[in-house]
């Protein structure tokens, strides 16, 4: 934190690779999803509250709004988890040269429109 | 780790321990998912109440859920942590940059352990 540090590398100034990028949005889905939570928090609480707490999480999941939310939900764990898996594997030394995490990026990046597609087929 | 420099706001006071308690949330966290999300896939259309409140009722999800819940607040403490050392600071923000990295923080614990509490007495009341 100390301001005297000179900045080597500073990220506004320079053309970023796309692993910039899918680091970037898995920071963006990871704060999106502290929100998604109270979402989630939410529908397993009232859907174990009783019969009532049950239909009415049913209901909630049946409206247009109820179903967009929750799809942007599980779009962003979708995003967030194939990127946390892919730092899983990097972990293990796997993919860690500049065309490996190009690759890995590129991969993350379908693996999440077929999840993006697969889970919009379910909610819908 | 005695020259290591440590930040107090940390999750474990290290990058070390972080880094692990990161992984093993996110595979507690992933795993988590892909079962209630099976589940759900599997049975959710004709799913009723009493099959639901079963499933969640059971040693076993109760155990599972409760990990996934600690998992959750951990997993967020951390990511929220490393995004706000890393945007909200004097080189960003200006003078401000410690008041609003600790104010960030300060209202991330407080919506985390909402949701700790909220979360056990879901599975548990």
């Amino acid at each position: 934190m100390n301001d005297k540090r000179p900045v080597n590398l500073d990220i506004g100034t320079i053309a970023l690779p796309i692993t910039a990028y899918t680091s970037i949005m898995h920071r963006v889905s990871g704060v999106f999803l502290v929100a998604g939570m109270a979402v989630l928090f939410w529908l397993l609480g009232t859907s174990l509250s009783g019969p009532e707490g049950f239909a009415q999480a049913k209901e909630c999941l049946s409206s247009f709004w109820g179903k967009l939310i929750v799809w942007a939900v599980l779009v962003g764990i979708s995003y967030h988890a194939a990127a946390g898996v892919k730092h899983l594997v990097m972990d293990a030394g796997i993919g860690e040269s500049m065309e490996g995490g190009e690759r890995g990026s590129k991969l993350v990046l379908l693996t999440t429109a077929v999840l993006v597609v697969l889970t919009g087929l379910w909610v819908w | 780790m005695g020259m290591v420099v440590k930040s107090v706001t940390s999750f474990g006071r290290s990058g070390l321990s972080d880094w692990l308690v990161q992984r093993v949330s996110g595979v507690v966290l992933l795993a988590y998912f892909l079962v209630v999300g099976g589940y759900l896939v599997c049975e959710g259309s004709t799913m009723d109440y009493a099959q639901w409140s079963a499933f969640f009722a059971s040693t076993f999800m109760r155990v599972f859920s409760t990990a996934a819940v600690l998992s959750v607040i951990a997993h967020a403490w951390i990511g929220l942590w490393a995004v706000s050392t890393d945007y909200l600071t004097e080189r960003m923000m200006g003078g401000k940059g410690l008041v609003l990295r600790l104010a960030f923080q300060a209202a991330s614990a407080v919506v985390l352990f909402t949701y700790l509490v909220w979360g056990i007495q879901i599975l548990w009341s």
